[in-house]
């Protein structure tokens, strides 16, 4: 029985309709649990109107969803073919809004793409996450030793993360690098080869800190003491905080929130809409969400492990920590754990190219489960 | 295959250890939000109140001040202003030119507003112009567009319908100095208005009633979303003082334009029932702000028409004194009721020698003669034999020389002297201070409040205490009845030899002011004259023969001094009057009293005109 299944998989090509089946619905109806939970803010947000927010963001996602079941559909192979120039796309971009990008809050993130603004830092991290799969998928055991063989791929990680720094991006950056350093952990690089590529970063950071803007200084100062500068760069953490504690254990309820709606809350359809929730909601409502991300993120740790092929593997963890590293970064963000840092709530958050990316992720995740029984023709043996 | 499946086993290894961190770093966040939201959520949740809830104070129309009979003295009027709300403009000089096109602006008041800018708050408006015309609103809603941050709005400001005849009781209001600013949020409202003299500064607290407050939903930038409670305001209390207009006018206008004061007063409880000062000011004035013109004329008047001369101004009661010495010697027992002393014209104390006005004597006289003839030498030797300590005890029994407690800020007590109160000036105390004080020279000083009250209580026997507060918000206050103030425990019957003495000075043949008999059918005035030296008289110019007073400089002059009760039987009304250098009280101040008394007792409510007060809808 489970040999004939595998032959079936094993066909280079199966039916839509067979591919279809094999969508995890159960991890999409999770997808459009946690839309559903930013369609309610963004509806609160707005003090109690789809507009101008929830009925734009559900349009979004509408059109993120059907990206998602199409790149579900495209067979894992096709994209790990396209790796390269999807990362030389999305490199080429990231250079290309450093020379045209609108200057947004003090830095170059965006770049007009057919109507929406598209922050290609946001496609690098998939991007990455798919030429670093296809860069390990190959590697033996005993490649993975040799330590020339790791230059490129962290020449593919350095190239990325120095353009978003120079936008300047610093958290995105950050994230960039935690993505490429997970890839290359689950990849099988030895841990001290990890430590001492680690270690220094620290001491690197202290040097790096002289080169940083003043508003960038300022959000580290702030995250250290927030209540110094209550009105200055304090502020947003502070009203947050406010917002966060003020829904205490049950939450004022929905549409009953005040900070949001009175616009204490800075950007509180964007960053910091989690805090909407979380003093509408309380604390039980926030644990609800938290238990409903911490679902998406294990099912693309699931999805990882049941794959059958390294580079679905790699893809589908690189996927997860995409997405883990938006909520963690996201919600440590508005408790006021680490500096403020325009880290959006995917699906949550009001705006499009986060959603829009964290969709194509998950079509690629999709991809890899509906795949997962696929075998690479290894072309380097042959 | 061992070699994929090595890889497959570290990935597998490894991606259990990420999943497991994933959980571990959503388990910290899950417990950095419990102590945000549950452990501290009380704290954020006050936090929270406090963002989004403004108060904001609204100010209860000032209470009214009423005469006895309900006129309205001291009322409001609506004040058209124009506010500039700092926050709502981003150069704030620049509509302050633009506004001084529209209506313009004087340096001082540009001064004034640069003041306020640095000591306000910027949420509190301010005020850039008051009393504005419809001309100037006009103006003011046309260029509107260039003028942002200017509200025009309306508010409301003082108006004394009585003007100058009861300024000097009513007081006045003015902005409230910085030194005022802090105890009441109220007094940083814009165009508010402080009590600063008379009533209007006793009474401030009461009639400025509380500030209400509405607590507003306001968002990040202060725009109200809504309104979530008002608390409304105690309106300030309306004044009803004893005070009565009609009379108060009539007085004034026998008073003309002397220099004068004169106090009316029921004698049986201490109401004030007038108290005029000339020459007066006009208290709205203050209200809108006095220049600097009008303020020297003030100061540089030498008949001080800023002063209230009834409770501050004090002068030496001159014979007017003499029934508190002779109250003192028969208490004391150094005269009896029928006890005889001889005026030769002068007493030698000592070496230096007394006069009594008359240089011929008046031979033996008794207390009701020594007042009817106000025989000087008679009170030298009644002083003489009393002392100067029972003297002063006695005169402030009689309301001389203490607190009256009246309600008017800036009341002077006069001044009785003692022993004690010289030597805490470096002074031993001389027989001949003490004969002086006999007839009310010398360091005494009464004001015509002092007067009229020790001539009340001389009349009545009874410690009543002068006031002009007559209710509160409707309420009488206490003090209206005769028996709600207590007896002086004189004997009657030496208080009576008094008020026959006065009745001598005026009625009896011989008294020294027949000029200010009532001529009333069934009543009569009794009362005591005096005329208080302001510089000695010196040897030389009593010896030469036609000294005549008349021929002084005005400053020079004696003060003409008349106090009086009436009617005699029946004691109601007790009139004190000083005209300054009015020279005699028997000829200037004796019929001015007695016109005064006749006002006084002829006064009949009933057929009065309608009280000013109904006409004015000040208060909706």
């Amino acid at each position: 029985m489970i040999n004939e299944r595998r032959l079936i998989r094993a066909e280079p090509s199966f039916g839509l309709t067979t591919k279809l089946f094999q969508i995890s619905w159960i991890y999409v109806l999770l997808i459009c649990a946690l839309a559903g939970v930013g369609y309610a803010a963004l509806y609160s947000a707005a003090g109690g109107s789809p507009d101008p927010y929830a009925s734009k963001q559900a349009i979004r996602f509408a059109f993120g969803l059907v990206m998602m079941l199409c790149v579900a559909l495209v067979d894992i192979r096709i994209i790990e073919r396209l790796a390269w120039p999807l990362y030389g796309v999305s490199l080429a971009l990231l250079v290309l809004v450093l020379r045209v990008g609108h200057v947004g809050k003090g830095a170059q993130r965006w770049i007009e793409f057919g109507g929406t603004q598209l922050q290609p830092s946001e496609l690098m991290k998939i991007a990455l996450v798919v030429a670093l799969a296809a860069w390990f998928h190959r590697a033996t055991w005993e490649r993975m030793g040799n330590p020339l063989f790791l230059i490129p791929p962290a020449l593919m990680v350095a190239a990325p993360v120095l353009l978003i720094l120079k936008e300047p991006n610093l958290g995105t950056a950050v994230i960039t690098a935690l993505i490429g350093g997970t890839i290359f952990l689950a990849a099988g690089v030895r841990w001290w080869k990890m430590a001492l590529v680690v270690i220094p970063i620290p001491f690197a950071a202290r040097v790096a800190y002289g080169y940083l803007h003043d508003y960038q200084k300022a959000r580290i100062e702030t995250f250290l003491n927030p209540e110094s500068d209550p009105l200055g760069a304090g502020y947003n953490i502070q009203q947050s905080k406010i917002a966060l504690g003020s829904g205490g254990m049950w939450g004022k309820g929905y549409l009953q929130g005040t900070q949001g709606k009175l616009n204490f809350l800075p950007e509180k359809q964007t960053d910091f809409i989690f805090t909407m929730l979380a003093e509408e909601f309380g604390f039980v409502g926030c644990l609800a969400v938290l238990g409903l991300l911490l679902l998406i993120v294990l099912g693309a740790m699931a999805i990882a492990l049941r794959c059958r092929h390294q580079f679905g593997r790699l893809v589908a963890l690189g996927i997860g920590v995409n997405f883990f590293l938006y909520v963690a970064v996201n919600i440590a963000m508005v408790t006021g754990a680490i500096p403020v840092g325009g880290v959006p709530l995917p699906l949550v958050s009001y705006g499009g190219s986060a959603s829009l990316t964290v969709m194509f992720g998950f079509g690629l995740l999709m991809s890899v489960h509906v795949h997962r029984d696929v075998e690479f023709k290894d072309r380097r043996e042959d | 295959m061992k070699k994929e499946n090595r890889t497959t086993g570290v990935f597998t290894r490894r991606a259990l250890l990420l999943g497991a961190g994933q959980i571990g770093v959503l388990g910290v966040l899950a417990a950095k939000l419990y102590q945000v939201q549950v452990e501290e959520g009380a704290r954020y949740a006050t936090l929270a109140e406090s963002n989004r809830i403004s108060a904001r104070l609204i100010a209860p129309p000032r209470g009214r001040i009423l005469d006895r009979f309900g006129t309205v003295v001291g009322g409001n009027k609506l004040n058209w202003r124009a506010l500039l709300m700092v926050e709502e403009t981003a150069d704030v000089g620049g509509t302050l030119d633009a506004f001084s096109q529209v209506v313009a602006l004087q340096d001082h008041e540009r001064a004034r507003i640069d003041r306020e800018l640095h000591r306000r708050r910027r949420f509190i408006p301010l005020v850039v112009r008051e009393f504005l015309t419809w001309d100037d609103m006009a103006r003011i809603e046309v260029n509107a567009p260039d003028l942002p941050g200017i509200l025009v709005d309306v508010g409301t400001s003082r108006l004394y319908p009585e003007g100058p005849n009861l300024a000097h009781v009513v007081g006045y209001v003015a902005p409230p100095s910085e030194g005022d600013m802090g105890d009441d949020p109220m007094l940083a409202l814009p165009g508010i208005r402080i009590g600063r003299a008379g009533v209007e500064k006793f009474h401030d607290l009461k009639l400025r009633g509380r500030a209400g407050a509405v607590q507003m939903e306001v968002n990040a930038v202060g725009r109200v979303i809504r309104e979530l409670d008002r608390q409304e305001g105690t309106s300030g209390q309306d004044l009803g003082l004893t005070i009565d207009v009609e009379l108060q006018k009539q007085v004034l206008s026998r008073l003309g334009d002397l220099s004068a004061s004169a106090v009316v007063m029921d004698c049986r409880n201490g109401e004030v029932l007038a108290m005029t000062t000339t020459p007066s000011f006009d208290p709205s004035l203050f209200n809108s702000g006095v220049s600097q013109a009008q303020w020297v004329e003030w100061t540089n008047n030498r008949r001080a028409p800023l002063i209230n001369k009834a409770t501050s101004g004090v002068y030496p009661p001159g014979s007017t004194f003499k029934m508190a010495v002779a109250m003192a010697g028969l208490d004391n027992k150094v005269i009896g009721p029928g006890d005889r002393i001889v005026c030769p014209g002068y007493l030698d104390i000592g070496d230096t020698r007394f006069h009594c006005w008359s240089k011929y004597g008046h031979g033996a006289l008794d207390v009701r003669g020594g007042l009817k003839n106000s025989c000087d030498v008679f009170f030298f030797e009644l002083a003489r034999r009393v002392g100067i300590d029972r003297l002063a005890a006695m005169a402030n029994r009689f309301g001389i020389g203490v607190n009256l407690d009246i309600e008017l800020p800036g009341a002077r007590k006069g001044l009785m002297p003692t022993r004690a109160w010289r030597q805490s000036h470096g002074h031993a105390w001389g027989i001949g201070d003490t004969v002086n004080c006999g007839i009310g020279q010398g360091y005494v000083e009464a004001t015509p409040l002092a007067l009229c009250t020790y001539v009340s209580r001389v009349a009545t026997g009874r410690a009543v205490q002068p006031h002009v507060t007559r209710t509160l918000s409707g309420v009488m206050q206490p003090g209206v009845q005769a028996a709600d103030w207590p007896s002086m425990n004189l004997s009657e019957r030496h208080l009576q030899l008094c008020r026959e003495g006065m009745f001598a000075v005026v009625n009896d043949a011989g008294g020294t002011a027949p000029q200010a008999r009532l001529g009333m059918p069934g009543m009569q005035l009794a009362g005591k004259t005096g005329s208080s030296q302001v510089r000695r008289v010196s040897r030389e110019l009593r010896e030469h023969g036609n000294f005549k007073s008349e021929n002084l400089p005005w400053e020079y002059r004696p003060h003409a001094l008349f106090v009086c009760f009436a009617p005699y039987d029946s004691p109601r009304y007790a009139v004190s009057l000083v005209v300054e250098h009015g020279n005699a009280g028997a000829t200037t101040a004796g019929p001015l009293a007695r016109d005064i008394m006749v006002d006084a007792l002829t006064r009949d409510p009933v057929n009065r005109s309608e009280p000013q007060g109904q006409k004015l809808a000040d208060r909706s």
